[in-house]
């Protein structure tokens, strides 16, 4: 048999040469004459050691890394197609120690198999939970889903399996599973992840969703930004139809499901789910008041389940291993796993899947192995633009829904982002304002307003003009988006500036000899 | 060129679009989507072919082309070259890099070369945040940018 090489192709691995690596490298075994297929994985998730390349031995897979083209020669001299010792060598890929502490339960597959091989899928447990989905009646899959207390990943947390129930009992002609993959979150690439490596795991949660709420079509709503995460989707869904897993019966159940993958056009604020409702009609992104909630009213006011990619991604273990696995993992009400993103400026960089419950301190220091640039860590900020910077003073915050509330953060899509010393968090806190100004629907006051009206008062305070007068003025502007917003654009801005504000009040102190304003 | 016939010529590609996609729930932004791909923008024109055939009005159609950041009201240059503003490129030293491709090209964002060869683009965030900064040039993603890379992909755009 043929021996396997795995050159990631996940947009991460891609971006640092993943393509240069697969075209040497297949040139090279075609001249040496080896017996070598090359399979494109997604992502293992060690991004620090992209490309990483793995060849299948006896004794498991063996992992090298970084790779770049020009090392493929002498990886094939040391022996790359039996394992064989070479520099770049980083022993057995299940032995790396930030693989081996993992919990991985929604990532089991991802970056082992062939993300588009329906025959890997089901080899590797997939379709499991679909096809027990399939024989229960739908308030049972409900009931098990809301009992494995999974929340929304996408950043809100509510129960899913709450919002199934609302969908299920709510009497319509037409329901609708959305998924929301509209990751615009910096610092969290996790759906691109999981969309890239396994989307199957995608389709057969929505499928499931499907069966359990009487929906019969799914949308999957994928950001332009991810055109790979796309492909591979749209690819997958593809075979899934050839397959007989979704159409007009799932898997031979007589119950019909289908998925349409929709991209997005380059706007933040449809990342909130009524935005994004209002995209997926032909409308602009502009958020609705809820209620009507979209369980009632959602997708052309048809009952509508819409989830995170994460979340739905979720559900087949949930329905596979039974609900008291999956909740036995995780603290307090938050159960389960959560897939960490480990970014910016930190040593190891990428995705880190553990129950809930490590503390931050753990996560930046210990799992990401502090800074790139080696310098001390400032900051970190926690659930992407909306969310508050973390000080290291509050290192020891578990990761968990209400501990991170009860500091003022959110975990969100818990992608963290890591800040050496250098940051400057005036700076940080005004780009906070202008990327809501930027993004902002226009719909409600305090958010297109006040986004605007909060840059203007950091460079003020910048300048050194009346800083205690504009310091409170910010802060004031702050609650006003807070509670006035409508949605979590606008009402989570003043997370970053607000954090900001109060862990590093030194960054906001004009500097001494201010040039007078003009 | 016959700015006339051109007209005329987008209208009957815009039809076929619109006709192709209408079947759709909700087809305005895979019209859009398609449009764009054909002409490298959403012409004026498209619109009231779009409006008419969905049954919409004009200015419905145009809300939404002027909503989303992805439609551009003109051609980009031959290459668009795409540069990650957001937290996690930041921490790694993206508003420094984005200064040095702005005075590489000589131009700002949003702004085409005079020569038209390439098109400099904000954009917030690529999920390629492990592997900060990072940028996308024609679709082809980029990451862990340094000066030098940069000056590489700016020597490709120019080539």
């Amino acid at each position: 048999m043929s021996v396997r090489i795995f050159v990631p192709q996940d947009a991460a691995a891609l971006a640092l040469g993943a393509d240069r690596v697969a075209v040497t490298l297949s040139r090279e075994i075609e001249t040496r004459g080896i017996d070598v297929t090359i399979v494109r994985n997604g992502s293992r998730g060690l991004h620090w050691l992209e490309p990483m390349v793995e060849v299948e031995t006896a004794e498991g897979r063996v992992a090298y890394g970084p790779v770049k083209a020009s090392d493929i020669s002498s990886l094939l001299d040391a022996g790359l197609a039996n394992g064989g010792d070479h520099p770049l060598c980083l022993g057995k890929t299940e032995e790396l120690p930030f693989l081996k502490n993992q919990t991985r339960l929604t990532f089991a597959r991802c970056g082992i198999v062939d993300p588009l091989s329906l025959e890997d899928y089901k080899a590797h447990d997939g379709l499991k939970g679909l096809a027990k989905a399939v024989a229960m009646a739908p308030a049972d899959v409900v009931a098990q889903v809301t009992e494995s207390g999974l929340r929304g990943r996408g950043g809100a947390g509510f129960p899913t399996g709450i919002k199934w129930k609302t969908v299920l009992d709510t009497a319509g002609d037409r329901k609708y599973i959305v998924c929301n993959a509209d990751e615009g979150d910096s610092g969290t690439f996790a759906d691109r992840m999981i969309m890239e490596g396994d989307p199957f795991v995608l389709i057969e949660g929505m499928a499931i969703a499907g069966l359990a709420t009487l929906a019969t079509k799914g949308f999957v709503y994928i950001r332009s930004e991810y055109p790979h995460a796309i492909a591979t989707m749209t690819e997958a869904v593809e075979i899934a139809r050839r397959a007989g897993v979704l159409g007009a019966s799932v898997m031979g159940s007589g119950r019909a499901f289908d998925i349409e993958i929709r991209t997005g056009a380059g706007a933040y604020v449809c990342g909130e789910e009524t935005a994004l409702l209002n995209s997926l009609e032909g409308k602009r992104g502009i958020v609705r008041a809820k209620p009507p909630l979209p369980a009632h009213k959602g997708l052309f006011n048809c009952p509508t389940v819409i989830n995170n990619v994460i979340s739905l991604a979720s559900v087949p273990i949930i329905m596979d291993k039974g609900a008291v696995f999956y909740k036995d993992f995780g603290m307090g009400r938050s159960r389960g796993t959560i897939p960490i993103q480990i970014a910016g400026n930190v040593k190891h960089g990428g995705l880190y899947e553990a129950a809930f419950g490590l503390t931050l301190g753990q996560i930046v220091d210990e799992i990401g192995g502090g800074t790139a640039s080696g310098r001390p860590v400032k900051a970190v900020q926690v659930g992407g633009p909306l969310g508050a910077y973390f000080p290291r003073a509050l290192f020891d915050t578990p990761f968990d829904y209400e501990a991170f509330a009860a500091k003022d953060g959110l975990i969100g899509h818990a992608g963290i982002t890591v800040f050496d010393d250098t940051a400057d968090m005036l700076k940080q806190a005004r780009f906070a304002m202008e990327f809501c100004a930027i993004e902002s629907c226009g719909k409600c006051t305090p958010c297109r307003i006040g986004s605007t009206r909060g840059v203007e008062t950091a460079d003020k305070i910048a300048q050194g003009i009346e800083p205690e007068k504009n310091l409170a003025l910010l802060a004031d502007l702050c609650n006003t988006m807070k509670f006035g917003s409508l949605c979590a654009l606008g009402g989570f801005t003043p997370y970053p500036v607000t954090s900001a504000m109060t862990h590093f009040p030194d960054d906001f102190r004009p500097a001494p000899l201010v040039e007078a304003a003009e | 060129m016959n700015l006339h016939v051109s007209s005329r010529d987008i209208g009957e590609r815009t039809l076929d679009i619109v006709s192709a996609l209408k079947s759709l729930e909700g087809p305005l932004l895979p019209i859009l989507h398609e449009i764009q791909a054909e002409f490298g923008y959403v012409p004026q024109e498209a619109l009231p072919v779009i409006a008419r055939e969905l049954n919409l009005s004009r200015a419905e159609v145009h809300g939404v082309v002027t909503f989303y950041h992805d439609y551009r009201d003109h051609p980009a240059g031959r290459h668009v070259l795409k540069l990650c503003r957001a937290e996690a490129c930041q921490s790694m030293g993206g508003d420094a890099l984005a200064e040095r491709v702005k005075s590489l090209l000589g131009i700002d964002f949003h702004q085409t070369t005079p020569d038209g060869a390439v098109t400099l683009e904000p954009v917030y965030c690529l999920g390629l945040c492990s592997s900060a900064p990072a940028a996308m040039l024609d679709g082809e993603v980029h990451g862990r940018l340094d000066a030098d890379a940069v000056r590489d992909l700016v020597a490709e755009v120019r080539a």
